[in-house]
């Protein structure tokens, strides 16, 4: 009665056949998929979520913390968002929900929301200072920061996972744009 | 492009930003039991400040949260930046129109 | 031909290395390191121009980026040219194709030269006074004509070719300018852990020392110190040098734009390097080290080429071993032209005469003059000048008149002192100081973190300027928080050159001054400023704007202090009471590439597009914009237009089935104990009664009382709402909801989250609806009892899981299948295969705005214009009455949102059933009305129902619902329309349809 099992799809990749292939030193990549969920509520909620998840999150503003595959980004003072990389949507949400059912606190699916790019190498702060206006010096925005902000003309989730690595969580129909705006700023810097 | 100390984010550029208008002008608790006067002038009576006004800036492109900025407007120095609910320090400067 | 004005070598160019370029198709040669006017001089080239006016022959004035006369085009190809840029700052490489401009038939025998002969007829203001009347007359006869004569350079016939990007950068420490002043400042600031960045406008970093042969610093010859200074902060890590670098803005807080030429220096740039690049560093400390610049003398005949700034030859002589002249005037007001002309004659130019304005004159340079047997003339002036393309001689005599000697030359160099360039400063809102020993404006008090040093502050001898440079350097650096190691000092050995200076004109006859330029672009002069003044003219930015006068494209930078100094004497008022025009970016012209950076073709606006976009795509669908986002319009088969498409999609869609993509919808999922108290507070309508499983149609007010938007919201639990909006409309509302949850009402526990792009809306509608949809859903009865209009269910479709609402937006049994974006394509295309049995289409918004508009129900932006109440638009019912309050409830009872003659919504029906009226018509109710006619509502909306096989219309018509029957008439160009006005629900006004 139903149809096959349906392939879920990622708005980035038609983009990475498109890339130029001039040889930058820095390099972009589609992360893979995840199941993330978007918290809101009140402190004693964001620590109950975080002891369920695995995760501590952070109090701290514009701070990520990551476990293996999970990890939780603060987002402003009571919303965070928790990730766990190439886990069921379903399920996370569904334990997590049951968990924070006691809670004062909001809890949506937006595993589908958003896709993933990586920015790596020795250049990664300069390419992504074509469109952001933020300061990515090390000093400024350390490895485990992470803060939304605009890249262009788009909004986007930006943190630093390493020195030369950082990541980019992009709406979907904002994602080919910054696919391409960060290909062509990689190209001429 | 305005440098805006966000309350929870620390400074950021404006192109973060949204500006929200004239700040400290509370929705009425009871708008019914207003003259009709009375809820014409909080809907749309605004100051025009030369100096320092204080104003609303939601921080739309970070955290998402409003706050309030005590800005002069004819140097555009911004003196402070408060989290909603705190007063100002000091009263709107300026000749009013 | 060959540069025999090339007589020695000069430090900034590579003797070994000859380039070829042409001028206007004129085949020449320079030197690598050449700039395009140090070349043509080095050919014995000074015609380079026309002016804007009267089309005078024009020469080079300067050395650098305040040129006013040396405008060229640059580029072989349209896709590559640039009109306006200075020959000046132009580099040359081989095979630059350059033109002068503003000339024709050629620079030499220009037909507009015409216009001088008329130049009594073009005195200040005569466009203002002349072209006036008639007024038709202006766009047909005397723009067009204008425009012809004048302007500047021809715009390039191709899209540019080059990439242009744009990069944020910060700084603890920013450094604008890198001559003495510069880099004694990044010497010093560097010289600790800030972060610096040095910027400087020119090719070769050093600014004036490069031009100095006779200073020494700590033992070096001045050019030789600078490239070893330039050595030193290249080797530090924390330094940042960017030459071909102009500091064009300042912006608030510290926020500097720098425009950063990477290729047009060269003649094969590398395929990934843009030709532009534009800087917007937020420095923690800003140093302006923008040095000075010299100012002409104000005399006849001053514009004929071969007359320059005293400095400028020195420039072309030092640094390119170019002399601009071999037998040379001097005029000058002050002490460097002297030093000017001993290094001219150092290079083998014959010094004529240096005629001093100054009474008496003495020290160091003018002693060093008489010693070397230039004979020099004091107070007194050169007063006219001969020479059609070249100067010839200069006609001398004493300040005060008498008679005048004549000398021939083929160089005349000028100079009444320095201007310190202020731009930024003044730029910053820092406030400005007028200087009577410089006659100049120097920086006042700073508003913005940073600080003057140089000449730009008012400093000119060599070892003040190195001092103030290091201090300021110093000072940045601790004032970012960091702390310089220790303090170098500096050995300077260099000759003052005093600080002497002149503005206005130094003509005593004023009837000799209508050829006495001051502003050389423009075509403005001293008699033009005088007439102004007197025609009542007293500010000076009333002056500039009615004489022209520092409008060109170098925004007055020679100009300014003379316009300043003719007004002063004129009216008699010190200088600081005429005031002083205001300096705006850019400091010099920047490409409309540079500030567009990336913002160009694809990247210009991300286009949004939804998961399901690409089988659209793939059909053959049209597409429209909605805000940024791409959907599609209408679906065309072989052979149909747009109109035959719609028929054909409606048909089916109310015969059978449709499929809609809605995906684009914005939805925010309001979360917490309070959810329905929230959304009590902000929809119109009654919410705590809606019970989960349920949908509901709801209206947003703004305060003000007028529609804001709608949208259909499920309630998937008791605390937990998934609400939809328009799809222009998703980020206004999160933003208003958010606004009143975190300043209002704070103490609600509830959360909002955007889920637009979490899910693709699949829209199906049709009465065959369900039975498309329900082999494919798993978990959820379908059938009407189980699931009416109006309700929501959750469970999966093709195995993923969906939110599913029984909704309508077409009148028709429909269902909206909610599923996560990543999987949208593929359900869609799941849902498409079932349908083919039933004849499915897939239909576009075209469509659905017909469909719905045949249903009478609104789309917020097209039936609403902000202001538009609910009862306007016929939704008074989803006013929730008894509530006690909700944003926009007050405004809904102003005396003027309750009068009876409101615009209300109403269906209108044209009288000859083939008219489909056009949106935006304007209602009247008499057509023979005297002009103006009065007007009682506009067409709201207009279309072709298939469906009820005739026009159909919704309009706002005063009040409307009182006038069912009416006729009433929309006048258009091509004749008078008759409709009338009828319920503005058009089909099945009973709803039979959707409850199927
Ligand atoms: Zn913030």
């Amino acid at each position: 009665m139903l149809s096959p099992a349906i392939m879920r799809s990622n708005a980035l990749s038609p983009m990475q056949s498109s890339s130029t292939t001039a040889a930058s030193t820095t390099t972009l990549s589609i992360l893979p998929d995840a199941a993330k969920l978007v918290f809101r509520g009140k402190t004693e909620a964001i620590e109950a979520a975080g002891a369920h998840f695995g995760v501590k999150p952070s109090l701290e503003a514009c701070r990520f913390a990551a476990v293996g595959g999970r990890s939780v980004h603060w987002l402003g003072p009571d919303e965070w968002l928790f990730q766990a990389v190439n886990e069921d949507p379903i399920e996370v949400f569904g334990g997590m929900s049951a968990a924070l059912q006691a809670q004062a606190c909001s809890l949506v699916d937006v595993s589908h929301r958003s896709d993933g790019i990586a920015v790596a190498g020795p250049t990664a702060a300069l390419v992504l200072n074509h469109g952001c206006p933020l300061d990515l010096s090390l000093k400024a925005f350390p490895v485990g920061m992470c803060t939304r902000t605009v890249l262009g003309k788009a909004s986007l989730l930006l943190s630093r996972s390493e020195e030369q690595v950082f990541h980019v969580d992009v709406w979907r129909s904002f994602a080919p744009y910054v696919w391409q705006f960060l290909d062509e700023a990689r190209n001429l810097s | 492009m305005l440098l805006i100390n966000c309350p929870y984010c620390g400074s950021r550029p404006e192109a973060e930003f949204a500006n929200g208008g004239q700040a400290h002008i509370a929705r009425p608790a009871d708008p019914m039991s207003l003259t009709d006067d009375e809820w014409a002038a909080y809907l749309y009576m605004r100051d025009n400040i030369k100096g320092l006004h204080h104003e609303r800036w939601r921080h739309a492109n970070g955290c998402g949260r409003f706050f309030n900025a005590s800005r002069d407007t004819t140097t555009d120095v911004i003196k402070r930046t408060y989290r909603m609910g705190e007063r100002p320090e000091a009263e709107h400067q300026g000749a009013k129109p | 031909m060959t540069d025999t004005y090339r007589v020695r070598r000069g430090d900034s160019v590579e003797n070994c290395n000859a380039v070829h370029f042409t001028f206007d198709g004129k085949s020449y040669q320079g030197l690598a390191g050449d700039t395009l006017a140090s070349a043509l001089i080095a050919n014995g080239v000074h015609l380079v121009g026309r002016s804007f006016k009267y089309h005078r022959p024009r020469g080079f004035v300067s050395a650098g980026s305040e040129e006013p006369n040396a405008l060229v085009g640059v580029g072989a190809t349209q896709s590559r040219y640039t009109p306006n840029l200075l020959a000046t700052q132009v580099e040359i490489y081989d095979g630059l194709v350059a033109e002068s401009q503003n000339r024709w038939p050629s620079l030499e025998t220009d037909a507009g030269f015409l216009n001088e002969y008329f130049s009594a007829f073009l005195p200040a203001g005569f466009y203002y006074k002349t072209f006036m009347w008639p007024r038709t007359a202006w766009k047909k006869l005397y723009e067009p004509v204008i425009r012809r004569m004048a302007g500047l350079g021809r715009a390039p016939a191709e899209p540019d070719a080059d990439r242009y990007t744009q990069v944020f950068a910060h700084c603890d420490v920013l450094i604008v300018g890198a001559g003495p002043a510069g880099l004694a400042a990044a010497l010093e600031a560097s010289n600790s852990d800030a972060t610096v960045i040095l910027c400087d406008e020119q090719a070769e970093m050093g600014g004036s020392l490069l031009s100095d042969r006779s200073a020494s610093i700590d033992g070096m010859q001045a050019a030789e110190w600078a490239r070893a200074a330039l050595d030193e902060l290249r080797k530090r890590s924390n330094v940042k040098l960017m030459s071909r670098t102009t500091a064009f803005g300042w912006y608030p807080h510290n926020f500097v734009g720098l425009n950063e030429r990477v290729t047009d220096h060269l003649s094969n740039p590398a395929a990934n390097q843009p030709r532009e690049r534009l800087w917007q560093v937020r420095a923690k400390e800003v140093v302006l080290a923008a040095g000075a610049i010299e100012r002409p003398l104000v005399f006849t005949d001053n514009d004929r080429p071969g007359i320059m700034l005293a400095n400028a030859a020195r420039t072309y002589v030092n640094r390119y071993g170019v002399v601009p002249g071999k037998q040379v005037v001097v005029f000058t007001a002050c002490d460097s032209a002297y030093r000017a002309a001993l290094d001219l004659k150092a290079a083998g130019a014959k010094i004529q005469v240096i005629v001093d304005l100054r009474k008496s004159v003495s020290g160091h340079w003018v002693d060093k003059a008489r010693a070397e047997g230039i004979k020099v003339r004091s107070g007194s002036i050169v007063r006219g000048t001969s020479g059609r393309l070249r100067v010839k001689s200069a006609q001398i005599s004493n300040a005060q008149g008498g008679d005048a000697e004549t000398v021939a030359c083929d160089l005349i160099l000028m100079s009444a002192g320095f201007t310190p360039s202020v731009h930024l400063f003044s730029q910053s809102r820092g406030k400005l100081s007028y200087s009577e020993e410089l006659r100049a404006y120097v920086p006042g008090e700073s508003v913005e973190r940073e600080r003057s040093v140089g000449a730009c502050k008012g400093l000119f001898a060599l070892e003040g300027v190195i001092e103030s440079g290091a201090r300021g350097g110093r000072d940045a650096a601790t004032k970012a928080g960091f702390s310089p190691r220790g303090e170098r000092s500096y050995t300077v050995s260099a000759q003052s050159v005093g600080a002497d200076a002149f503005i206005g004109s130094v003509m005593t006859d004023h009837q000799a001054e209508k050829r006495a330029w001051v502003d050389f672009q423009n075509d403005v002069t001293a008699k033009d400023v005088r007439l102004a003044t007197r025609e009542g003219f007293r500010s000076i930015e009333h002056v500039k704007r009615y004489t022209t006068t520092g409008m060109a494209t170098d925004q007055g930078k020679l100009s300014n202090m003379n316009a300043l100094g003719v007004v002063s004497k004129q009216i008699d008022v010190a200088v600081p009471k005429v005031g002083l025009t205001t300096f705006r970016p850019p400091y010099t012209p920047t490409t409309f590439g540079s500030f567009a950076g990336q913002s160009r073709g694809d990247l210009f606006d991300p286009v949004r597009k939804t998961s399901i976009h690409s089988w659209a795509e793939s059909q053959g669908a049209q597409f429209e914009d909605v805000g940024v986002w791409k959907r599609a319009w209408y679906f065309p088969q072989v052979g149909e237009d747009m109109h035959a498409a719609v028929a054909r999609e409606c048909k089916v869609t109310r015969e059978s089935v449709g499929i809609f993509d809605a995906s684009t919808l914005g939805k925010i999922e309001i979360v917490g104990k309070d959810a329905a108290e929230f959304m009590n507070r902000m929809y119109t309508n009654a919410w705590t009664k809606l019970e989960p499983g349920r949908l509901r149609y709801g209206v947003m007010l703004r305060e003000d009382g007028f529609i804001m938007d709608d949208g259909v919201v499920g309630r998937m639990a008791t605390d937990r709402f998934h609400v939809t909006t328009t799809t222009g409309g998703a980020a206004r509302v999160l933003s208003m909801m958010e606004d009143y949850l975190q300043t209002e009402w704070p103490d609600l526990e509830v959360w909002l989250t955007s889920t637009t792009e979490q899910w693709s809306v699949i829209a199906l509608q049709g009465p065959n609806a369900r039975k498309v949809l329900e082999p494919l859903v798993e978990g959820i009865d379908l059938s009407a009892d189980a699931m009416p209009h109006m309700s929501v269910r959750e469970g999966r479709i093709c195995g993923v899981p969906t939110r599913l609402f029984r909704v309508s937006f077409t009148g028709e049994l429909g269902f909206e299948v909610n599923v996560p974006a990543g999987y949208g394509r593929a359900v869609w295309e799941a849902i498409f295969a079932a349908g083919k049995p039933y004849g499915i289409t897939p239909y576009g918004t075209e469509t659905m705005h017909v469909l719905r508009a045949e249903k009478g129900y609104i789309i917020v932006g097209q039936e609403t214009d902000g202001t538009v109440t609910p009862d306007d638009a016929g939704l008074g019912w989803a006013v929730g009455k008894a509530k006690r309050d909700f944003v926009g409830k007050r405004s809904l009872s102003r005396p003027a949102l309750v009068r009876e003659d409101r615009k209300q919504l109403v269906g209108l029906l044209t009288t000859d059933p083939k008219v489909v009226l056009e949106e935006g018509a304007q209602i009247v109710l008499d057509p023979t009305h005297p002009i103006p006619v009065p007007m009682i509502g506009h067409v709201t909306s207009a279309y072709w129902s298939a469906t009820l096989n005739r026009s159909i219309a919704l309009a706002l018509v005063r009040g409307g619902r009182s006038r069912m029957g009416e006729e009433l008439s929309i006048p258009m160009p091509d004749g008078v329309i008759k409709a009338k006005v009828v319920d503005s629900i058009l089909f099945d006004p009973k709803g039979e349809r959707l409850n199927a």
